[in-house]
């Protein structure tokens, strides 16, 4: 898992490998596993949070499917440009 | 196509020449954005940035009479006046490079993974992603006629 710009520095990591826990098939369940945790984690994913997801690379929905080996990312809305 | 995701400046000049270099090539239009009031560090997604661009310029290509483009986007410390970002079309005619150009230049902002960080006298703040561009975007929405 990847965290980017105001995510990355509300949960004070950048990068972290995880086990798929059971049960979590998509990015809205793993975002909600996340912000279980509690804390910083509830606090910057929980759902009221305009929180952007990617998987392997490519912008995904909540409902995306998420597979033991992906790189998913998690940033807030993109403001390059 | 020409994408590149770099710290560096870029020379418009140069990327636009090197564009209109192309046999049956009419039209060159570009697009610069620059930095506006205050210094910014901008962050992007290595690994996903580049391909995210390339994505957005084959669009472009399947809905108008795309030759050939560049898009440049800097990443790192930004002052102001430095150029940010470059998305320069070759088409032969300039309808379609001109909207080739916003169209991609719409998409980037709201696809494409960088985040800015601005630099305020009163202390550094993310930039807030703004609805006006979610409707910039939206509004290539359903794809565009392809123009003759």
């Amino acid at each position: 898992m990847l965290f980017f710009a105001s995510l990355r520095e509300q949960l004070g990591t950048a990068a972290e490998e995880i086990e798929l826990p059971a049960g979590v098939a998509t990015v809205a369940a793993l975002r909600s596993h996340l912000a279980h945790r509690g804390g910083a984690w509830e606090g910057a994913l929980a759902e009221k949070k305009n929180v952007r997801a990617a998987v392997n690379q490519d912008m995904a929905k909540p409902a995306a499917a998420i597979r033991a080996g992906d790189e998913i990312a998690f940033f807030p809305p993109v403001t390059g440009g | 196509m020409k994408i590149c995701v770099q710290r560096e400046d870029f020379d418009l000049s140069l990327e636009t020449k090197a564009l209109s270099k192309r046999d049956g090539v009419g039209a060159v239009a570009s697009f610069v954005g620059v930095v506006r009031d205050v210094g910014m560090t901008l962050e992007h997604y290595a690994g996903m940035t580049e391909n995210s661009i390339r994505k957005i310029a084959e669009e472009a290509q399947k809905r108008w009479q795309v030759m050939d483009c560049t898009v440049i986007h800097r990443y790192g410390e930004l002052a102001p006046h430095d150029q940010i970002v470059l998305v320069a079309v070759a088409s032969r005619h300039r309808g379609d490079a001109f909207a080739a150009c916003e169209f991609i230049m719409d998409y980037l902002k709201t696809q494409a993974p960088f985040w800015k960080k601005e630099h305020r006298p009163e202390g550094a703040a993310w930039v807030e992603a703004r609805a006006s561009d979610d409707e910039a975007a939206g509004r290539w929405e359903p794809p565009a006629r392809k123009a003759g």
